[in-house]
């Protein structure tokens, strides 16, 4: 094969979604095996692995993101209906849930101040600019739903998508053995502690536990959701800036 | 076929929460109001079909690679990340743990506090 060929090959694929969206997926199902050979430690981490992947990938090859995105938007797009599927755990678990729903909601709301008090006051002392902190302001909600915040509240709605995922591996690489450490082995306090900090990822991380850590982890991630889109903005024109 | 109809369902759904937030301009996300609408139908039906329960155990099984392209995305924030990576970090880390903490010690109390007495084969954890 001549380099011509080889040239116009690569030409067609880097405008092609094709290998954005093969590649996100390869990265994932590697980084998958990888965590699976680590004995499922959840320092193997799978998302964050396939993004240093994914990341030093592009930097080799010297793909703008934009390219990379075009392929890889349809893995991101579902995330839509995913958020929609959570109706179907919060159903099954119905039961469980109204038994606990008062403790649930308070907990929810200490985390929802909790999380973005912190995130505010402790990224002032530490520096950083206020579009930084307006963009991790919504840390712990997942995607879709924090870049709608952070466009509203003034931040930077794709640095917030960077962050929230962030955040997630953050809360599912260290967050279970914190909370055991902590004496917190009830499998609902964890699932809740999961999705209300760590999102999706969260919620990844509960399933692998059980299947009750990761309803509750659902739930909360869909409630703190709903919760962060209608408390962060007032909370946000009540903080010093 | 379950799987398509599925899929097909959990789409309408997004649409319609998408279309409503725009048009009754909501300041909540629209698959959130697609979710919750979703939650009531089954409220109603009483039941999870088969088709909804085969599409959502397929997209929630491997819900941490939906979240990769965003992740990539920090790529584009290098400059801004070099210059203020310690306060980001520090941050992301604090704050996640610090939360994390507070809401599982709260949540672990409040139902010790709040538990209906004499419940039937509650201990199941």
């Amino acid at each position: 094969m001549s380099q011509t060929e080889l040239l116009e090959i690569w030409v067609y694929l880097s405008t092609s979604p094709l290998l954005g969206l093969t590649a996100t997926l390869l990265a994932y199902v590697l980084a998958h095996r990888f965590y699976l050979r680590c004995n499922a430690s959840p320092l193997a981490n799978p998302v964050a692995i396939a993004i240093a992947m994914l990341i030093s990938l592009l930097v080799l090859t010297k793909t703008p993101y934009k390219d990379y995105f075009d392929g890889a938007k349809f893995v991101h797009f579902l995330l839509g209906p995913a958020t929609v599927a959570l109706a179907i755990p919060l159903y099954k678990q119905l039961e469980t849930i109204k038994r606990v729903m008062l403790p649930l909601l308070l907990s929810l709301l200490i985390g929802v101040l909790v999380g973005a008090v912190t995130a505010i006051y402790i990224g002032k002392v530490f520096g950083a600019s206020k579009p930084t902190l307006l963009s991790l302001a919504p840390k712990s909600v997942t995607s879709p739903v924090a870049m709608s915040i952070a466009e509203h509240i003034g931040g930077l709605p794709s640095l917030t998508a960077a962050l929230v995922v962030s955040t997630g591996i953050v809360g599912a690489v260290f967050g279970p053995s914190l909370l055991k450490a902590l004496k917190i082995d009830d499998a609902r306090a964890m699932g809740v502690a999961l999705g209300v900090t760590s999102h999706g990822v969260g919620t990844s991380r509960a399933f692998q536990l059980s299947a009750q850590m990761g309803a509750f982890a659902g739930l909360s991630m869909a409630l703190a959701a709903l919760a962060n889109a209608l408390l962060l903005p007032w909370i946000v024109s009540w903080l010093p800036f | 076929m379950p799987f398509l109809n599925g899929i097909t369902a959990l789409l309408i759904y997004q649409l319609i929460g998408e279309v409503l937030v725009r048009w009754l301009k909501l300041s909540i996300p629209g698959p959130v109001l697609g979710m919750t609408l979703l939650f009531i139908s089954l409220l109603l039906y009483k039941r999870v079909p088969l088709a909804l329960e085969t599409a959502s155990a397929a997209l929630l099984s491997h819900l941490s690679l939906l979240f990769i392209p965003a992740g990539v995305g920090l790529i584009l924030y290098f400059d801004a990340l070099s210059k203020e990576w310690l306060p980001i970090l520090v941050t992301l880390v604090a704050s996640t743990l610090i939360s994390m903490a507070l809401i599982g010690l709260s949540m672990q109390q409040l139902m010790k506090w709040f538990k209906p007495k004499a419940e039937p084969n509650d201990e199941s954890n």
